[in-house]
């Protein structure tokens, strides 16, 4: 039996070793579960044979409302939030090559964050809806800011990683200097939305994410042999055939859309784009076509695990997910650290 | 040789002018402010204190322990950073990586919360305990495995780590909403209100830490070049990392300790010594203290008069003048670790 799976076309090829198959499997169908856990847990204990009937639409109607109104848009948005902070810190990890990047090197979680308080402190006469959508301008402008600013003949690593460094140093800035100067309230609202939660889910948020990360996926990982080559430093790259920067730009597009929409949706949840890819590579390894599936997983479930700590630990109070985020993933990650600890 | 010379006499021109500029910046410290005071009465204060006058009184309980304080912060922050940078090969890294900026506030929120330690002095102890801490738990598991401290190791333990505390305090905010304000103030980073009281129990060691890294720059060159090179070159990596790492605690720490979480100086300024002293960390180091010093003092007089009579927290005003100059020479081409 040979040990991997060889899919081949002009435009993209992929090795499937069997093991990172059988791991990436094992890491959905823990994101199916959580589909049923998610839903249980909660106010009212349901058992899953509930839960599974309301999901059909043959379950009481208490149950029903409480399955399909508020714990499964929950549970979902955090699972794809999660997903897409995952995959947008990979890409970004992989572009610059270096370890400590996520989605905030590009200005997305810091422009996201001023324009979130801005709104909070300015915008009092406009519903709290519009908030996702000032953050998600306020992302996508600092992005495309970051890049230009980067930009010199060129996108390098090294010059984005600094530039996003002094970009999200000013922005960090605004967004201290105006949560100080604001009052208490605004503050704290700000602060929960730094913080990051999933409080509130609709239908609406849980289709949008969808939406982004199904469709952005599956290209990102037609874009996996790109990213591999790219590893191999730039010259390399550019002697292979690699459209270096073209494929950076578009690599970075994805990175900044999964990453501003989820940041729009659920707030500055940290450290699910920094560790979900590091946590996926001690898993599958460091190709990124497997990585890219088993990155969006581990995201997913790290924001999952995190919201549901969050919400049945303190019960009845409700914390912010993003509190959890590292509570949850950070003692898996030094475990998992620690087993590979000659190897890095 | 002679273009060596040319080099170096650059190297030096500069370092001079930064240090009068450090001057400068600490001589206006001293002046500006809510009661601008003039330069001869400054003076008079030192030479002929007068503790009726409310001039003598705000220059040596106020200004100069500010002026002091951020001197030696903003030093010890950026020199650490550069340790930190060289240590991990990682231009992203800074002092917070270690843990430090986070296990100082967590034992700081805890502090405040559950046990209502309110006075200066003792919440500084608190952060260098809980810097300290951190760093020490960062070190410990970045040195697991077969080969050592690596880099890669070092950088992932941290982060976690450094989230792990961060997700602590985060928790404990939520419940306490009261000290949300306090803390947020706290964790902008401030230099005003502190007294001299505060820096001269840790003062030795900060000195002592800043002498050895000045001292340090030899054997920080030769590890740059990469753990195998080094060792292979007869250095004891072992002991020039831990060495490394303990400065880093000390300076770091205290900063953290004294004024609060003031980032931007550790991640940015080594980045900017570099720019001005090229590779050699001989150079690299002191240019990286003076630079700082001169960051957090300059930036320390701007936080006290954009928005009169109210203070910017000054990681606020840091970032806010040397991120886009730090921009600025990260486009004209910065050099590499």
């Amino acid at each position: 039996m040979k040990p991997a799976i060889t899919v081949r076309s002009s435009r993209f090829s992929f090795i499937f070793e069997k093991r990172t198959v059988i791991i990436n499997l094992i890491l959905f169908f823990l994101a199916v579960f959580a589909c049923v856990i998610g839903p249980m847990l909660g106010h009212t204990l349901l058992s899953p044979y509930e839960v599974v009937t309301a999901l059909f639409g043959n379950g009481s109607g208490a149950n029903e409302f409480i399955v399909m109104q508020s714990r499964l848009p929950r549970t979902l948005l955090s699972l794809v939030a999660g997903a897409a902070l995952g995959v947008s810190g990979m890409i970004l990890q992989g572009i610059v090559r270096n370890p400590l990047a996520a989605p905030d090197i590009i200005g997305v979680t810091g422009g996201g964050a001023v324009a979130a308080v801005i709104f909070l402190t300015y915008g009092a006469g406009l519903s709290i809806q519009f908030l996702p959508l000032a953050a998600v301008t306020g992302s996508l402008l600092v992005a495309v800011l970051t890049y230009f600013l980067a930009w010199q003949r060129g996108i390098t690593p090294i010059r984005l990683v600094l530039i996003g460094i002094g970009i999200s140093a000013i922005m960090s800035a605004g967004t201290t200097f105006m949560i100080v100067v604001s009052s208490a309230v605004t503050a704290s609202q700000a602060y929960l939305w730094l913080t990051g939660s999933v409080y509130g889910a609709s239908w609406n948020d849980v289709g949008i994410l969808v939406t982004v990360v199904f469709l952005t996926i599956p290209v990102t990982m037609v874009f996996s042999r790109s990213l591999n080559t790219q590893q191999l430093g730039n010259d390399t790259a550019l002697g292979l055939g690699v459209r270096l920067q073209l494929d950076r730009l578009i690599l970075l597009l994805f990175s900044v859309i999964l990453a501003g929409s989820a940041v729009a949706l659920v707030g500055a949840v940290g450290f699910v784009g920094l560790i979900a890819p590091h946590i996926a590579r001690t898993l599958v390894g460091k190709t990124h076509g497997a990585l890219t599936l088993a990155s969006a997983s581990s995201g997913a479930l790290l924001l999952f695990g995190a919201d549901l700590a969050a919400r049945t630990l303190f019960y009845p109070v409700d914390i912010p997910a993003g509190v959890f985020t590292a509570g949850v993933g950070a003692p898996f990650f030094l475990y998992l650290l620690f087993r590979n600890r000659h190897h890095m | 040789m002679k273009v060596a010379n040319v080099f170096q006499q650059k190297k030096v021109t500069t370092f001079i002018l930064l240090s009068l500029l450090l001057v400068m910046a600490f001589a206006s410290s001293i002046i500006f402010g809510q009661t601008p005071i003039s330069a001869e009465e400054a003076v008079r204060s030192f030479t002929s204190f007068d503790q009726n006058l409310t001039s003598h009184i705000v220059v040596r309980y106020d200004r100069l322990p500010r002026a002091v304080i951020g001197t030696v912060v903003g030093a010890g922050l950026a020199v650490s950073g550069t340790l930190m940078q060289a240590m991990t090969r990682n231009p992203m890294a800074s002092p917070s990586i270690f843990g430090i900026n986070n296990g100082a506030i967590f034992f700081i929120v805890v502090g405040m919360v559950f046990f209502s330690v309110s006075s200066l002095v003792s919440l500084m102890w608190l952060a260098f305990a809980g810097a300290a801490l951190a760093a020490l738990i960062v070190y410990i598991l970045g040195s697991l495995g077969r080969d050592g401290l690596t880099p890669v190791k070092i950088v992932l333990a941290g982060a976690a780590i450094s989230a792990l505390f961060q997700s602590y305090t985060q928790g404990i905010l939520v419940f306490d909403e009261a000290g949300l304000q306090d803390v947020l103030f706290w964790l902008a980073g401030s230099v005003s209100g502190r007294t001299l009281d505060m820096l001269i129990p840790v003062l030795p060691f900060i000195v002592t830490a800043m002498i050895t890294a000045l001292l340090m720059g030899r054997a920080i060159n030769l590890l740059v070049t990469g753990d195998d090179i080094a060792k292979g070159m007869g250095q004891n990596i072992l002991l020039i990392k831990a060495a490394m790492g303990a400065i880093v605690v000390v300076l770091a720490g205290s900063s953290v300790a004294i004024v609060g979480a003031v980032g931007f100086i550790g991640l940015v300024i080594p980045h900017i010594a570099r720019f001005f002293a090229g590779t050699d960390y001989r150079w690299i180091l002191p240019y990286s203290a003076i630079l700082g010093a001169f960051l957090l003092v300059g930036a320390d007089v701007a936080a006290r008069l954009v928005i009169r009579p109210q203070e910017v927290p000054i990681g606020v005003m840091t970032a806010i003048i040397g991120g886009p100059f730090f921009i600025y020479i990260a486009r004209r081409g910065l050099k590499s670790l």
